[in-house]
């Protein structure tokens, strides 16, 4: 990692009020995402990899300011996103765009694909003969073909079609960092593969940095150069996506590993994959979030939450086992 | 990868050729028989209002002592003639400009206000949408009728006065339908993905979110026409509404009510015009939303 991050993320913190009654009074807050922080490097995926509800996708809203977050930095290139004003948030806008999950819902059904895709221009001031211009060429380099797709409706489409489109979308205004919140996951597998194969294509042509959003380690593994681990809100490890899929370290990782299914016999593990379902995030175990699953839980897991400490070049993990180790140590495989 | 695929040719037709949202609406409507009769019915009804001056073969409020309640079917008088011996036909036409205004301005009032904040609303939230929804609620918890006549009767008798009665019925009933529509599309990706696209309230609102929320909220606002005639007829009724003697239906109503045990069918026609009208608008607002339930 030479040159400066383009994306620094410090302690980053949402949580969201839970209110009930007349006076609608917060009772709760769900602790969506509690004390992110990382870099994101020029031209590097970075994979974020956990369960559902452990606040990915809140990540990906709070990176790009859909949410305000309740603490916590953001800065693209040097300039700090959260304090950025209107003119200057319009601005970052172009830079960095968010290509999302659902490929139904995040289609104006009232609006052709080329409009949809030619809307972000026209809000730059684009004139509308250029931004349908670059919208269909941009449509075409996706793999629908304008003049056969341009003017359809996003409900003519198929999902992965209409994924498609998404991407188009958010390439439309040249951006240098794309944050992809589960892009592949409603798609089926062949088409998901199309899908992935189109962003890494687009990334080298584009010169694009991703933050890759997944809940599939196998996904993650593919696409992404480093890989950040979450569990409830926080982050529990991060390194290369060798270094984790060779030697995952906190526990949560390895139970993740061992029980995305693999064809290779040899990594299939006979450790007992992750039981149950994670505590819920309004009222997060105390100390190490992981604790109530963990094998490895010792008294002082409920204590004091364990920080992110290095274990290895670019590896950091989150977890008291590997406290008095230096680098690389005897991992509980 | 490869994505030049061969395509078959009507893909390539359908391609050039969009078929956009409201024209598919349109074709679904002209292909159900029931929106057709009831399409036809109330253009004729419209029409026949418009027309009222140069179709009425009487002056509607020039009556003859000599000739009252004649039957239906009398000679020179095809509908009959009321208590005041005025001609039934021409009273009828004539009415219905009355009641048409009564019934369709306060929904139309109620369309572009009701809309407008219902979508303040919900796409604000938070303090704007309380005080805007409990001030809702408060009309909302009247029954109509009742509402409609408290405000009719602070007011007084007259047309306007009854519009105005009228439109402050149906506003918080869009405005309710207008706000849950919002709030519902404002949470879809789509939204969200304009925002981070840069746009500001107004483009997202004009662009993204009044397209999926008005179709919904007009066909509401559609079922809401019969009811808005009953109701402005009924103010009349009661002599609430347009004051004689201009002829309206729900006046009519009123005025030939005595008549019934004379001549039991001329009381009954300026009923038997509102149930038509009103059945019409039903008819005309259930395929409306058949039509618009499209999977988009």
């Amino acid at each position: 990692m030479s040159a400066a991050p383009l994306l620094e993320v410090r302690g980053l913190r949402k949580h969201f009020p839970l209110r009930s009654g007349v006076l609608q009074r917060t009772h709760a807050w769900v602790r969506a995402v509690d004390g992110v922080s990382f870099d994101v490097y020029p031209a590097e995926t970075l994979g974020i990899v956990g369960e559902s509800g452990c606040g990915k996708s809140t990540l990906a809203r709070l990176i790009l300011r859909l949410i305000e977050p309740d603490a916590g930095s953001v800065r693209f290139a040097g300039e700090d996103v959260r304090g950025a004003s209107a003119d200057r948030m319009k601005r970052l806008r172009r830079d960095m765009q968010l290509v999302f999950q659902d490929p139904h819902a995040s289609l104006n059904p009232r609006l052709t694909i080329e409009d949809a895709v030619a809307f972000s221009l026209l809000v730059h001031g684009t004139s509308r003969a250029e931004a349908r211009e670059r919208a269909r060429a941009l449509l075409g380099r996706v793999g629908l073909e304008a003049r056969l797709y341009g003017r359809r409706y996003p409900h003519e489409l198929s999902g992965g079609q209409r994924q498609r489109v998404n991407i188009a979308r958010a390439l439309v205004l040249d951006p240098r960092l794309l944050v992809l919140d589960e892009p592949a996951s409603a798609l089926d597998k062949s088409v998901q593969a199309q899908v992935l194969n189109l962003l890494a294509d687009l990334k080298a042509e584009r010169a694009l940095t991703y933050v890759f959003i997944s809940h599939d380690l196998n996904v993650i593994e593919y696409v992404s150069s480093r890989v950040l681990v979450m569990y409830l809100g926080e982050i529990v490890e991060t390194g290369t996506a060798d270094a984790l899929a060779q030697a995952p370290k906190h526990p949560y990782t390895q139970a993740l590993f061992a029980s995305a299914p693999s064809l290779d016999p040899d990594r299939r593990l006979e450790r007992p994959p992750l039981s149950g379902d994670p505590p819920n995030p309004i009222d997060p175990p105390s100390g190490c979030r992981f604790r109530t699953r963990c094998a490895f839980a010792m008294p002082r897991c409920a204590e004091t939450p364990p920080a992110l400490r290095a274990v290895g070049e670019a590896h950091d993990v989150a977890c008291y086992l590997y406290e008095r180790e230096a680098t690389v140590g005897a991992a509980p495989r | 990868m490869a994505v030049t695929t061969a395509l078959p040719r009507d893909l390539d037709a359908a391609g050039a050729t969009p078929i956009s949202y409201w024209r598919t609406v349109a074709w679904r409507l002209a292909r159900d028989p029931a929106t057709l009769v009831a399409g036809a019915l109330l253009g004729l009804i419209v029409l026949s209002a418009l027309l009222a001056p140069w179709l009425a073969p009487y002056d509607p409020n020039a009556g003859s002592i000599r000739l009252r309640l004649a039957p239906v079917g009398a000679p020179a008088h095809v509908l009959g003639t009321d208590e005041q011996g005025r001609d039934m036909l021409s009273r009828l036409l004539w009415g219905g400009r009355m009641t048409l205004v009564a019934g369709l301005t306060p929904v139309l009032v109620a369309f572009v206000l009701g809309t407008a904040l219902g979508v303040l609303a919900g796409y604000v939230g938070g303090l704007t949408n309380t005080l805007v929804m409990r001030t809702m609620d408060i009309f909302y918890a009247f029954p109509a009728v009742l509402l409609a006549i408290a405000i009719s009767g602070a007011l007084g008798p007259g047309l306007p006065n009854t519009l105005i009665s009228l439109s402050i019925v149906f506003v918080p009933r869009v405005v309710r339908v207008a706000e849950s529509a919002t709030v519902q599309v404002k949470s879809l990706e789509y939204i969200a993905a304009a925002r981070a696209s840069g746009a500001g309230v107004p483009a997202i609102v004009r662009h993204h979110l009044l397209a999926n929320v008005l179709g919904p909220i007009l066909v509401f606002a559609s079922t809401q026409v019969s009811l808005s005639i009953i109701l402005a007829a009924g103010l009349s009724f009661l002599g609430l509404g347009v004051t004689p003697p201009a002829a309206e239906w729900g006046l009519m109503l009123n005025t030939l009510r005595q008549s019934i045990y004379v001549n039991a069918l001329v009381p009954a026609l300026p009923g038997l015009a509102i149930f038509v009208t009103s059945m019409a608008f039903n008819l005309l607002s259930d395929g409306l939303r058949d039509a618009m339930e499209i999977r988009t």
